[in-house]
């Protein structure tokens, strides 16, 4: 059984993109250790409201690590500190010690403006997808399934690239607000795939426009955003990236 | 009343989709462009509709709650979809999945439109094939299948443990076509509050942008709810945070009927409750049920060791084990169906062979199957789900644990069953659309293919096949005759009114000014809904469990406390109103059980089942649809109608999993 | 034009610009050894690169390379910092995989270009330049006579220690630069990784040692 611990939480309030924003403080007491981290802000939660206060705004969702809602920079790392890669919400309390400061932030870059508290705005990610994140496949009667035959690691490998949860910690931890990780791992897993090279060229440069146009910062190859990747998602995506991009451009 | 006519074409169960689309009334693409669609939800039935009604050239409002469509629960589906390609050369067939999805759902679905499920289920394949789904493939590059529970042959695609995830990314990414194409435009952060209804028809919603807190009005010629369940009704289940019925109970407020609501599928393998903090439940997928065998000891000693903590799963031996499922059901054993597994989960821990200190957990166990295969080859295939459980539970089901008498066992994971799907929902018709004319229900959130229970990688068929083949044809069949209709005007009355009331209702629940939180409250009807109106349910029960709710609703309307204002981002308010929401559907879903006097799939009711504890059905009494009516107030019992079922192709007979 | 106005495109100038000088240093540090053996066959080098016209048109390019690739590092930095956006994290944690030089290459660019300032004062000023305005005793020495230049430079050992700050700057810059420039390029993968990593640290770590040991043997014992 996971013992109990007491810590202290810092968790950011902001109200509204404007607003300079600052850190509120609490004690946090005798909490289970296999309460998850999202579990333990339910606490937090109700004892705010419970006192008569607006309780600590967060996106989060699904609270199985797929939906890339959950959003907070614990202690310095996107979704906090886990062994192998996971979400906010798949840390759970046992991973901190008692008497610990936990310090809770929201993504913090220009393409993802606070709406309130650690909530941010990441509706740029959808508009680098709608740029050019997709293949073009009318709803209809496409031919058999099987018509298209795919080799089972370059299968393997597209679904690794897919399996990004657009969550914006690549771009929360990266020094230079880069979105590359993302839109790469889109680009990549249609690269990869025999259905996606008709428009591999356009897709490739139409996202990177978009995602440039949006504020995001260049790229300069840190790995930051490969270490904090929950998916782990890997940087030889922005070198498909980069591959797929200089191509389409020298043969414009 | 409104009428009841499930307008369902005439001719051989094979050829009524055919016919249909031969001979209902299309819009040409002039007018597409005149029509107005809205489409409320991005799940894989609102993405998919969304995107495919964009394409044919209709204009689409498309809304969602969260900040992206790509977060729409759909995502968290793991296991699978079925389709019936018999690539694997089993033996499937359009037919046999149909057959297989009529009995799984204990012959309670309505039999034309789950023959139609069962014939787009290959197109829906194609479609996401050509979209750049990465399904897993076999070493010669062709598309790997596995098998899940209720079938007896491989006809599952899947994509890791993400197939939910890959094919709402699908969906999303021909939205995001759209969406770029100026088709479709996008709402996100914005919550549907109310229905409008002009002329009997259902002409616009009145939504709250989340994060401004602004009431908003939208009209359209046509609505499309893709809200999915209402499983959430429980507070504890495997649905997401934000999942709710609230657009559902406003279409039956507004006098579309919920049929069936008391048709919840609970999962036999969920990550059992661990403590009274818990806010949500994790879902191991299905299909660990493969390869992974369930257990309970033998022993009665054995498990008031376990409770205790005195030993571990893995110090049983292989003789002290109960495989139950493996005894009570040869021919399945464990692929017996869900409901049939979370029953049989119930009964063993109701026996006290419980293995967890709550008593509430049985093993699944993978010993057998990494002896047999090979641990890198059980890794291969459920990898990310053993990382997943060693996560949440500092357990690892790949490590050995010990060896006795020269058999190795593995660490088993515990599962519990766990509120998951809700096979109930808004009736439609054959066309999808409700008892309000221009109003269509899609995905989860209508009742029509799963029956009374629905069968694994069903759900995110069905999704799609609303979405992407049955919807976009038979809405036209509606807006054929709408193309003379002018766009709407927001200022209308019925729009004002519409809006007026959802401020009232806002204005009210801020005002209570109690001491409750949502959550508090929203716990306490959990609590009820599991005890009496759960796995389990009794005449007796069901009628303590409505009177209870009633005592919540009170609860709810007298000592409610909603921090903060209406503007901006207000979460506890958003809690609020769903909840508000949960509670009549808490009690739709006691009604119908309460009348429902038999067992069948996902309802059962203890007074109705054989000696040795399976659900005994009354086809007699209750071969029909129930169909629920509101009457005007949250305080009046609503009316039921019955749409009774019409089995043609299916001769219907008692589910049998043994042999 | 994209080569200014995508990411990727002003990447790709900073990666060739950057491959283009690993290779000017690469011969420069090929050359420099030969001071190690041969005080004639280093200031026949000297003859051959000086004031010719091959030699100067070489010097601008090279240079244009250079004011390139340090007008694109702070153009890129710039608009980094400005992506960041205008709140700073309060506790940053930075992951193990993370490489130092990775976040620093800004400030270890600035360290080399002083260094390189001071080098060009050390050398091309008397060398080069000198024979370009045709004052070719301008450093003391004469113009041709690099081996002497070298020689004077190291026996101060003020002027040792800033080379060897120098070229650890430069040793942590390429370390990353290489691999990076590679990967910028997509010349990279999950397999190649790892070895252009290695390559990189290896071809860093023997290109500075090539100038260190001449700063090294000039320092310890002169022109012995």
């Amino acid at each position: 059984m996971d013992k109990n611990i007491s810590f202290k939480l810092r968790y950011w309030r902001q109200n509204g993109p404007k607003d300079k924003g600052h850190f509120d403080e609490r004690e946090m007491k005798d909490i289970p250790g296999d309460t998850s981290f999202l579990e333990m802000l339910d606490i937090l939660n109700e004892e705010l409201v419970s006192e008569g206060k607006e309780p600590f705004v967060f996106d989060h969702d699904c609270r199985e690590g797929i939906c890339g809602m959950c959003s907070l920079y614990i202690n310095g790392t996107p979704h906090g500190k886990t062994e192998r890669g996971a979400t906010t919400c798949q840390l759970y309390m046992r991973k901190f010690k008692d008497g610990d400061t936990i310090t809770v932030e929201p993504w913090r870059s220009a393409g993802f403006p606070v709406i309130k508290d650690c909530m941010v705005d990441r509706t740029a990610f959808d508009k680098i997808i709608q740029a050019g994140g997709y293949v073009t496949a009318r709803t209809g009667q496409p031919q058999d399934a099987n018509a298209i035959l795919i080799p089972k690691q370059d299968a393997d490998e597209a679904m690794d690239c897919a399996s990004c949860i657009g969550c914006g910690a690549c771009v929360a931890a990266c020094k230079n607000g880069s979105a590359m990780l993302f839109v790469s791992s889109k680009v990549s897993q249609l690269a990869l795939l025999p259905q996606g090279r008709p428009e591999a060229a356009r897709r490739a440069k139409a996202m990177v426009a978009k995602m440039d146009e949006l504020g995001f910062g260049n790229c300069t190859n840190t790995r930051a955003c490969e270490a904090v990747c929950p998916k782990c998602e890997s940087i030889a995506n922005i070198a498909r990236l980069n591959r797929e991009f200089i191509a389409a451009k020298l043969n414009d | 009343m409104a009428t009841l006519d499930s307008k369902i074409p005439a001719g051989p169960v094979a050829e009524k989709w055919t016919n249909y689309k031969a001979h209902q009334k299309l819009v040409n693409p002039a007018n597409k462009r005149r029509l107005d669609v809205i489409v409320v939800g991005t799940g894989l039935a609102g993405a998919s509709a969304a995107a495919s009604l964009g394409e044919m050239g209709f204009r689409v409002f498309n809304f969602c709650i969260q900040d992206s469509p790509r977060r729409a629960h759909s995502i968290a589906a793991q296991g699978g979809i079925n389709a019936a390609k018999n690539y694997q050369n089993d033996g499937d067939s359009v037919y046999r999945l149909f057959y297989d999805t009529v009995k799984g759902g204990d012959y309670r679905a309505r039999e034309a439109n789950v023959y139609r499920l069962a014939e787009v289920s290959n197109s829906i394949i194609d479609q996401c094939v050509a979209q750049g789904v990465p399904f897993a493939r076999e070493y010669g590059g062709m598309l790997a299948n596995r098998s899940f529970g209720g079938a007896q042959v491989s006809r599952t695609f899947y994509a890791k443990g993400q197939t939910g995830q890959q094919l709402l990314l699908g969906a999303y990414s021909a939205l995001s076509c759209q969406v770029n194409a100026g088709t479709v435009k996008l709402y996100t952060r914005y919550e549907m509050m109310d229905l409008v209804i002009v002329d009997g028809r259902a002409r616009g919603i009145i939504a709250r942008n989340l994060v401004t807190g602004k009431l908003e009005r939208f009209a359209a010629h046509a609505v499309v709810i893709a809200t999915g369940g209402y499983g959430n009704a429980y507070f504890l289940s495997t649905n997401a945070m934000g999942c709710n019925c609230s657009a559902a109970m406003q279409c039956y407020r507004k006098g579309a009927y919920f049929a069936n609501p008391a048709y919840v599928q609970i999962h036999p393998t969920c990550i059992p409750v661990h403590g009274d903090k818990q806010s949500k439940l994790t879902l191991m997928s299905e299909s660990l049920r493969n390869d992974g065998r369930i257990w309970v000891p033998k022993k009665k000693e054995d498990a008031l060791k376990l409770q205790k903590g005195e030993i571990q799963g893995s110090d049983i031996p292989e003789e002290d084990r109960d495989y139950y499922l493996e005894r009570r059901y040869p021919a399945f054993g464990n692929l017996v169906p869900r409901d049939v597994a979370s029953r049989a989960a119930k009964e063993r821990c109701d026996a006290g062979m419980g293995v967890n200190n709550t008593g509430l957990a049985v093993f699944l166990d993978f010993s057998e199957s990494i002896n047999r295969l090979g641990i890198d080859i059980v890794l291969q295939r459920y990898g990310n789900l053993f990382d997943m459980y060693e996560e949440i539970t500092d357990v690892n089901p790949g490590e050995l644990a010990k060896e006795i008498n020269g058999v190795k066992y593995y660490h088993p994971m515990m599962i519990y069953p766990a509120i998951h799907y809700t096979m109930g929902g808004i009736w439609v018709d054959y066309e999808l659309q409700t008892t309000v004319k221009g109003l269509f229900a899609i995905g989860e959130c209508n009742f029509s293919d799963h029956g009374a229970n629905r069968l694994g990688a069903s759900a995110l068929m069905q999704g799609l096949a609303d979405g992407y083949f049955v919807l976009p044809y038979t809405i036209q069949n509606y807006l054929a005759d709408q193309i003379t209709v002018p766009r709407f005007s927001t200022e209308l009355p019925e729009f004002a009114e519409a809006e007026k009331n959802v401020q009232d209702l806002i204005n009210r629940l801020m005002n209570i000014k109690g001491k409750k939180s949502v959550d508090s409250i929203h716990k306490e009807l959990g609590h009820v809904m599991w005890e009496y109106v759960g796995m389990g349910r009794t005449e007796e029960g069901l009628k303590i469990g409505l009177q209870k709710l009633k005592e919540i609703r009170k609860d709810f309307e007298n000592n409610l406390f909603i921090p903060g204002t209406t503007e901006g981002v207000n979460i506890e308010l958003e809690k609020a109103l769903r909840l508000n929401d949960f509670i009549t559907m808490g009690e739709l879903i006691a009604y119908d059980a309460l009348n429902r006097n038999e067992s069948c799939g996902g309802h059962f009711r203890e007074e109705y089942q054989t000696e040795e504890g399976e659900a005994k059905r009354d086809d007699e009494n209750f071969f029909y649809v129930a169909c629920w009516e509101y009457q005007g107030s949250d305080d009046k019992a609503p009316v039921l109608y019955k749409e009774p079922l019409v089995y043609e192709a299916i001769k219907v007979q008692t589910r049998n999993y043994k042999s | 034009m994209w080569l200014c106005n995508s990411s990727i495109g002003r990447k790709v100038v900073m990666s060739v610009t950057g491959l283009a000088l690993i290779l000017f240093l690469t011969f420069h540090g090929s050359m420099n050894l030969v001071a190690l053996f041969s005080k004639e066959g280093y200031n026949m080098i000297c003859e051959f690169l000086g004031a010719n016209w091959y030699a100067v048109a070489a010097t601008l390019a090279l240079a244009g390379l250079a004011v390139l690739h340090i007008l694109y590092a702070f153009w890129l930095t710039l608009q980094n910092y400005r992506a960041r956006g205008k709140d700073r994290y309060a506790v940053t944690d930075t992951p193990k995989k993370v490489e130092w030089a990775s976040q620093n290459m800004l400030a270890l660019g600035v360290v080399i270009v002083l260094g390189l300032a001071l080098h060009l004062f050390n050398f091309w000023y008397n060398m080069m330049f000198a024979e370009l305005i045709h004052q070719p005793m301008m450093g003391g020495i004469h113009a041709a006579d690099g081996y002497g230049y070298i020689a004077q430079t190291f026996s101060n050992p003020v002027y040792v220690v800033l080379y060897v700050i120098w070229l650890l700057a430069l040793w942590f810059h390429l370390t990353h630069g290489f691999w990076s420039a590679i990967q910028t390029l997509g010349w990279n993968g999950k397999v190649w990784f790892n070895r252009w990593h290695i390559i990189s640290v290896v071809y860093s770590t023997v290109l500075v040692l090539m100038f260190l040991v001449v700063v090294a043997k000039f320092a310890l014992c002169g022109a012995c």
